[in-house]
């Protein structure tokens, strides 16, 4: 279950070092519930699963309970007061990071910065006392992932 | 739905008692010796004594200073405020009740009530409230109020002890807390009491669940920042039980750690475990000086 993502500057270098990986198909391990992915220079370059996100999917998922981004993002079409203000408002900030820095920010923020409060989205690994019904799967399947990409990148 | 799977009659606390003692000394003595700013002499000392805990123990830092302290009342609207104040529209005031019903009732194969034994409540519970949780000098344990009300039930008068989050026990323990109103938190995390303090500590720092969050990360490093529109409290448990209004009843501490431990996707603990009065033990000191308001109201 944890054996293709481990720890992120092992996979990092695992993928420098055999870039082929980024060619691995999904799901190579039975029952494991996230796909690999290459992260190079601060971005995930490819989508996730090669998968095409869709962005109003993704702006649904955004303001739902299962993702709960605007727990503590605020859009720019939001109300202040409806949304959280503890992460960074996210008005522009497709602006200022590519897709690929957006992507890798979504799935597991630890890997830019490891004190981050940001949960990781897509990773399964490092975690404690994770409730029973939680346990062994991401925050979103890589095919929301992708979504929610999609719709921060309407986000200029 | 909040289920209670059993609560532990408190008295088993004292299964756990040695081997969690003897954890807790360790990663005392770990704190002792790790700490780089206190000169080395006193360290020492203290270390070899550890065992023995005593006065030499050093206060640690509060994270939040007295001054700065705000109670979870501050960040409530205004509506939320004023249905607290007033002991006539304030919901939980129906447990109060309750509560001093049940305190006059005789129970148990002992047939004795509280008052048989405490007298008056508004004399003899008066301040009590304010220095719990705390060690049970007889059994060693760390009882946070609703197990010591229970171990008083089961030990004085010959009774079961009442279920966790069940009316008889919230509103004894309402009441209890009642009598303290106003009262500075003062709880002891001195001697026994402090590796049940630091382990506490541990469980508010680290981070759970699937969102991987602690308590610290929101309500140490971020009150005052909002979640959604909820502005995000100090966390203090000074007005607990407390009824809340997406409750619809009163409530303890401890289903409000269930609520977060809920939001973070992280197991709870079983009700009653000592994990939870450990946190207990580390929030009432974090809030120590902050007046107890039970029965609270909040949304």
């Amino acid at each position: 279950m944890k054996r293709i993502l481990t720890s992120g500057s092992r996979r990092a270098r695992a993928t420098l070092f055999a870039a082929a990986l980024a060619a691995v198909p999904a799901a190579a391990v039975a029952g494991d519930p996230l796909v690999p992915y290459r992260v190079s220079g601060g971005e995930i370059p490819e989508p996730l699963g090669g998968l095409k996100g869709d962005p109003v999917r993704g702006r649904e998922l955004y303001l739902s309970r299962e993702s709960n981004c605007a727990l503590c993002h605020l859009l720019p079409d939001g109300d202040p007061r409806q949304m959280g203000d503890i992460g960074p408002p996210l008005g522009g900030v497709a602006s200022r990071f590519s897709i690929g820095a957006l992507r890798l920010r979504v799935v597991d923020s630890r890997r830019i910065n490891p004190g981050t409060i940001m949960p990781a989205y897509y990773r399964v690994d490092g975690l404690n006392r994770v409730a029973a019904a939680y346990a062994g799967r991401p925050v979103l399947t890589a095919q929301e992932i992708e979504d929610v990409v999609a719709f921060l990148a309407t986000l200029r | 739905m909040i289920t209670a799977p059993g609560r532990r009659i408190p008295d088993t606390g004292l299964r756990r008692g040695k081997p969690r003692l003897a954890i807790g000394l360790l990663a005392l003595a770990a704190v002792l010796a790790a700490r780089p700013a206190a000169p080395a002499a006193p360290v020492a000392t203290a270390a070899e004594a550890a065992p023995v805990a005593t006065a030499a123990e050093a206060a640690p830092a509060r994270p939040i200073p007295p001054e700065r302290l705000r109670s979870g009342l501050d960040f409530a609207a205004p509506g939320i405020r004023a249905l607290q104040a007033d002991d006539f529209a304030n919901p939980g005031m129906l447990w109060v009740e309750r509560g001093e019903r049940l305190w006059g009732e005789s129970a148990g194969a002992a047939a004795v009530s509280c008052a048989s034994c405490h007298g008056k409540a508004a004399d003899a519970m008066k301040g009590v409230a304010a220095r719990y949780p705390r060690i049970d000098p007889e059994s060693g344990a760390l009882r946070d109020l609703p197990a010591q009300i229970n171990a008083c039930r089961v030990r004085r008068q010959q009774a079961p002890a009442w279920a966790a989050e069940t009316e008889p026990l919230l509103a004894m323990t309402v009441y209890v807390a009642t009598q303290s109103r106003g009262m500075p938190l003062s709880v002891s995390i001195d001697g026994p009491a402090r590796p049940h303090f630091e382990a506490g500590r541990a469980i508010y720092e680290r981070r759970m669940g699937q969102m991987n969050l602690a308590c610290l990360n929101c309500h140490g490093e971020r009150w005052g920042g909002r979640l959604l529109a909820e502005t995000i409290s100090q966390g203090h448990g000074t007005a607990y039980p407390i009824y809340r209004l997406d409750w619809q009843t009163v409530g303890s501490l401890e289903r409000r750690f269930r609520s977060c431990l809920s939001g973070i996707r992280a197991e709870m603990w079983p009700y009653g475990s000592s994990e939870v009065i450990d946190l207990e033990l580390y929030l009432a000191w974090r809030a120590q000086g902050l007046p107890i308001e039970t029965p609270g109201v909040r949304k």
